[in-house]
This record gives structure tokens, sequence and C-alpha cells, in this order.
């Protein structure tokens, strides 16, 4: 199952390194990893997204994530009312056939055209997941040729 | 003015910040760029032992703080002098020792750049130390060596790495040692929650089979006069894990002596068929859970640990209580109401009776008799550090531990060459106990050279090699799961006592059972370096044993 965690951490050189190697050491997934400053220059603000086979490694994540010395704060947002947003860029095969049906998707969607060539459109996405991922169900359709994005991030509510 | 002339150099900084800490002795060896620091510890009030080896050092470090419960130190220079250290840091990592290990870097203009003996020491060591620093303006070092004091030494403890460029070394800053070290994300717990405490003392008021199970955290945070205090209060056998040997005094009438692998047989007997574990300080390691599911399937499980993390990583924990041993058996053992374990411990007695520790005794020389002897003559007083196999088991089974910080070993890592340099920094922490280490022919000659160490500082340390021409542990593996077929584990050796001889120390060998008690006796008379070359029984198995992967109540040999 896929869970949201916010760390708090000292913004210095080498917290990345720890962070990184915590989850390559012990086996953990991380699906998408955003990471900046926040309104305290000393403070940067983490946002994972993990996916942990059970409530075990979940805790596990969790409590040694917490254990690293410059991490200050850990918080699970399973559960928790939040705002996330994930900004996603598209390249998406265009033709004739299916101008419409894409700029009618766009529309429907909170995404953006950014430009519109002979053979592609690149669309803007920036939303929470499940817009973000309903987007990506429907453009898989029309042949995505180049997808990246963000990961995630979130304040709770 | 005035401040200019009170900036001393990063060696210095280096030199006062440790005598603030009050370190006695630092382990290590000099390199190119750690030359401003030795410089300035040719005629610093501060013990320096030079080991013949870094990885030496780390691990003569790391036994001088298992036995004083102080913070161990150790420096080496840059690149191999610091992968060289690698070892040690990560045995004491395992083990949750305190460490400080500083390591020289290439000047910071340099870093990155592939240059002479550089290599990139934080990265390395990350996963290997509780935490580390790369040190880059030299005002920042006192600040840094407080910091990192407090953090090996405090919460879990572990080592702590500083890599220090020699150009920090040797530039200038003003002296101020913090006081005190406040780090806003770390703050360990001490003090179990109350709530936790009066559950876990609900649950054992109700229990019928209950258990303490004791690691090395015991140890740690001086826990055994509150951890006998509770034994005796419920009435509860007690069994250790290889790192809480000593934490539980193994001639009471409630130890089970240690459970896992090669643990009892009436101690995984007892934690198998129990209702209740009470685990404080320990953290169900595979070696001693053996297969998980089939784990102590009737117990609840109170788990007293200061790291969340270790709770319910391999086991599911009833009732978690985080914080300091010491701090939370003191409440618990206020808060209790004994629950009946007559019938219980009848049980228990009676395994203990049936399941006995045996070894042949014939009249060949095995080494579970030259371990025993070795306990008889020393009255159990001796600080005993060991190797990793099976003179580590024997060490283990056969020596009956009754004090904590007399049982050092690398229990987590399991590094062989550890017990030889842990015995010098054993004896430079207690210079008036008795250190032996308890080694195998091959373990032994990863550290050999530090005889030379040994001898060099006047350390009476004694070595007892049971030497089976084997490495014996991997020999054991091979003969009950792959045929007999001795691939690389045997071991044409040296000549133990001339070697001895030849660093200046005393060599004796011993090949028959009779000559044991008398050589231990003489080694002992000898104010010197004694090793003891005994030629023992060359296919003897530690037993019981349970196979990798096996319930823990399916135990191999040994048993009656």
């Amino acid at each position: 199952m896929k869970h949201t965690i916010q760390a708090l951490v000292e913004n210095r050189f080498g917290v990345l390194a720890r962070i990184a190697g915590l989850f390559s050491a012990r086996g953990f997934n991380i699906m998408s990893l955003a990471v900046g400053e926040t309104e305290d220059p000393s403070v940067s603000c983490l946002t994972l997204v993990v996916d942990a086979k059970d409530e075990r490694i979940l805790d596990q994540i969790k409590k040694q994530l917490h254990k690293l010395i410059d991490v200050i704060t850990v918080l699970d947002l399973t559960g928790k009312d939040f705002f996330d947003r994930e900004l996603m860029l598209f390249k998406v095969d265009f033709t004739k056939e299916n101008k419409k049906d894409i700029e009618e998707l766009v529309k429907k969607s909170s995404a953006k055209i950014l430009e519109t060539k002979d053979s592609y459109v690149v669309i803007e996405l920036c939303s929470d997941q499940h817009a973000t991922l309903a987007l990506l169900e429907k453009l898989k359709s029309f042949g995505i040729k180049e997808l990246v994005r963000t990961g995630r991030i979130a304040i709770v509510k | 003015m005035a401040s200019f002339d009170m900036k001393i150099t990063g060696a210095e900084i280096f030199v006062q910040a440790l005598l603030k800490e009050n370190v006695k002795v630092l382990f290590g060896y000099p390199g190119g760029v750690v030359l401003p620091v030795f410089d300035k510890l040719y005629d610093a009030p501060i013990k320096f032992i030079l080991t013949r080896h870094e990885q030496a050092a780390a691990h003569a470090a790391d036994g001088y703080a298992r036995v004083t419960g102080k913070t161990g130190v150790c420096i080496a220079t840059s690149g191999p002098g610091a992968t060289n250290l690698v070892t040690g840091i990560a045995t004491a990592y395992m083990d949750s020792i305190p460490m400080v290990a500083f390591t020289g870097q290439v000047k910071t203009s340099l870093i990155g750049n592939d240059a002479f003996q550089e290599a990139d020491v934080t990265g390395i060591t990350r996963p290997i130390t509780k935490y580390n620093y790369l040190v880059k303006d030299v005002k920042h070092l006192a600040c840094i060596i407080k910091e990192a004091f407090h953090i090996a030494s405090t919460g879990r403890p572990g080592p702590v790495v500083i890599d220090l460029p020699v150009d920090i070394q040797n530039a200038s800053a003003e002296f101020k040692y913090p006081d005190v070290c406040k780090i806003r994300s770390y703050n360990p717990t001490y003090f179990g929650h109350p709530g936790q405490i009066k559950k876990a003392s609900k649950l054992i008021a109700k229990a019928k089979r209950p258990i303490i199970y004791a690691g090395g955290g015991v140890i740690i945070s001086e826990a055994n006069k509150e951890l006998k205090e509770l034994a005796e209060k419920i009435n509860a056998p007690v069994t250790t894990t290889l790192m809480g040997l000593g934490g539980f005094d193994e001639r009471h009438k409630l130890s089970l002596g240690m459970l896992g692998m090669h643990g009892t047989a009436y101690a995984n007997y007892a934690i198998m068929e129990s209702d209740l574990i009470i685990a404080v300080g320990a953290r169900f390691d595979d070696r001693v859970t053996g297969r998980l599911d089939t784990f102590a399937p009737h117990a609840k499980i109170i788990h007293i640990d200061i790291d969340p993390s270790s709770i319910s990583k391999n086991v599911k924990v009833d009732i978690p209580i985080v914080g300091d041993a010491k701090n939370i058996l003191e409440k618990l053992n206020k808060a209790i109401t004994p629950p009946d374990t007559k019938a219980w411990l009848k049980q228990v007695f009676d395994w203990k009776e049936k399941h006995p520790l045996k070894y042949k005794d014939d009249d060949k020389l095995r080494p579970q008799f030259v371990v025993e002897k070795i306990y008889e003559v020393t009255k159990g007083d001796a600080i005993i550090t060991t190797e990793v196999g099976q003179n580590q088991m024997w060490a283990a089974q056969w020596y009956k531990y009754t004090s904590p910080r007399s049982y050092i070993s690398s229990g987590g890592l399991g590094t062989m060459g550890y017990g030889f340099p842990a015995a010098i920094g054993a004896q430079l922490g207690k210079p008036g106990k008795l250190v032996f280490d308890i080694a195998g022919d091959g373990s032994i000659q990863m550290n050999i050279q530090e005889l030379s160490t040994a001898v060099n500082n006047k350390l009476p340390v004694k070595i007892a090699i049971l030497n089976n021409g084997f490495l014996g542990m991997v020999r054991q593996w091979q003969q009950l799961f792959y045929h007999r077929r001795y691939s690389q584990t045997e071991l044409k050796n040296p000549d133990f006592v001339k070697l001895a001889e030849a660093y200046g120390a005393v060599g004796l060998r011993i090949t028959k059972k009779e000559d044991v008690v008398p050589a231990i006796k003489k080694a002992i008379s000898i104010d010197n370096t004694v090793l003891l070359d005994f030629v023992v029984e060359p296919e003897e198995n530690v037993f019981p044993m349970v196979p990798a992967g096996e319930a823990i109540n399916r135990m191999m040999g040994g048993m009656a």
C-alpha cells in the first residue's frame, strides 16, 4: 500500500544521502521523493511516497527515519486530511484524429496544453494524486511519448 | 588583538577537546594528513596506544569502551588508514558501543579530486555509524567534537566518525568548548511511559510461565541490579543473549544462561513454552529467535528498549516500553504483583537438570574443558574477550559470567580478529583486572601483529588459543550440512609459541588435559603478555545447535 510520509529535516549537506542510504540498505521502496526548503531556511521538508507491503514495514520506515540524527519530525499522512499536489508534464502523440479528444480531456481535467506541435502535444497537470492518476490513465490510450513528474508534496489541513 | 592571541590551531583544538571529554587513552596509527594532530599529541597528557594496524585501534577503543562504559576513541589517517578502521567501526555499530573515530582527510580544496590517500570516508561510514561529520571549518571543530561525544554515548550508543581535513588541523580558531550540547532533532527517550509500565505490570501479574530475556541493553544501561530484583520478585527464569552475558549472575538459580542458536536447551525450551516474554534491551536477533513464525507461539511480549526501531522489528510486541532499561525496571519493580510461577519453575528446573550443557569427558584435550578450567582458576573474575566462531560460543557456554562488562565479544557483526585487540583495550581500561582472550587459531591470526602492541605497552593480556587446526565453526557447518567437504577450512599454522617469543611475549603449548590448570596458573603468574597454545581435539563441535532457519527448540546434539 502507498503511504505519504513527511519528514522535517536539518537543511544541511549529506542529509538526503542518509535518507536514500537508509532506504536502499533496508530494501524499502521509494515511489517518489520531493524535497525543498521550508519557511525556516534551516529546515527542509521531505515528502516521500513509499510502498509498504505491510504495517510492520511502514512502522520500520517511520522509526528508522526518525532514528536518523538529522530528522526532526516524521509525519505519516495516512488517514489524515491533507492537500496534495504533483506537477506532471506529458508529451502525447497528436494527430488530426485525436486532437479533439485530447483537447476535451485537457479541458475536463484541470490540465493545460503548453505547446502543440505536428506530432505531439505538451500537457501540464498540477493536481492531487487522484486527478494525476486519472489523467495519466486516460492519456495512455493516446500514446504517451514522455512523462516527467515532480513527486508528491502535501500539506496537512 | 587580544582575541587574535587566543586562537589555536585545529590540531590543538582536537587535543583540548579530548581533554575536556576526559579522554585518557587514544588508540591509533599516524599518517600523512594527521601529522598536525600527532605533533600536538607528542606532548599531550593523553596515553597514546600505537597499534600495528588501524583495525586493531578501532577494536581496542571498542574493548576499552565495553569494559569501562566510557567512549572509546581512535584515530587514523585518510584513505587506507580510514578504511582499515571500517571493520572496527561496523563492529561497534552492530553492538551499540560508544566510540568516536577520527580520520584524517586530504585538504578541503582537494576533496573530490581523487587525491593521494583520499577516500570518501563520510560516504563509506554512513551506514555503519550513528552519525558522522566532515569538518569544513575550523570554527565548528570544537562544537562537532562535543556533539560527537554526546551522540556516541547517549540514547542507544554507537560510533561517530569525524573526518578532519589536514588544512582544518592547521587553521586557527578561538577555542570555546560548549558546556552542554543540544541537538533539536536528537532527543532519546529515557523514561518509560507510566501507562505502559502499568500495563506491563498487569500482564506480569497474570502470567503463568514468564521468562526474562535480557540483552546488551542491560549492560549498557547498567541495569543488572534492577534486573535481578525483577527476576527474584516475580520468580521468573532469566536467559540472556550473547551481548547480555554478565547482565545476570549465571550462578543464580533463576539463570538459564544464553539462549538461541548455541544457547542452552533449557533456555530455548523455556522461551518456546513461556506465556510471557519480558525482553529487556534485546532485539530478537535471528540467532536468538530461529525460525520466526514458530518462535514462542504462546507468549505475549513486553519489550523494554531505548531504540523505538528495535520494537516490533522482528516479532510483534504487545507492550512496548521505550526508554532506558534501568529507569524502567526501577519503576516496574515498584508496580509489580508477583504471579504464581511455582509449577513453571518446577518445569524449568526439570529441563535444566535433564538437559545440561555437556561435552565428552574422556582423556582427550577438549576446548570446552579448557574454558571451564579458565573459569575455575580465575573464579569467574576475569574479563573474557573472544574472537568469533567456536571459541566465542564455547567461551559463552563454559565460562560462568557473574558481572556486567566481563564478556567482550563481537556479537552483531561477528568480527574475526576482534578479541585480541579488544583485550588490549580492556586491559588498558581495567589495568587491575585479569584479561583473557579466548581465541581460535584462525581468528587470532587476523590481528596477531598486535602482540607487538601488547608487549611494548607491557600489557599482561593472556591469549588462550583453542587450536584445532581448523576454521572450526565453518568446518562444523561443512561437517553437518555439506557432507564433510572441508573446503578451505583446514589451517596449517605457524608455531604459535615461537611466534609469541619472537614478539617478546611468553608462549606455552599445552597438549594434555592434566597440563591445562598448571599452564593457566603459570600464565597468570607471568607479568607479560602470554600466549597459551592449547592443542585441542580437531573435530569438536559446538552443541547444542539450532540449524539456521529452524525453530529454536529443534536442537541438534548435546542433548541428554
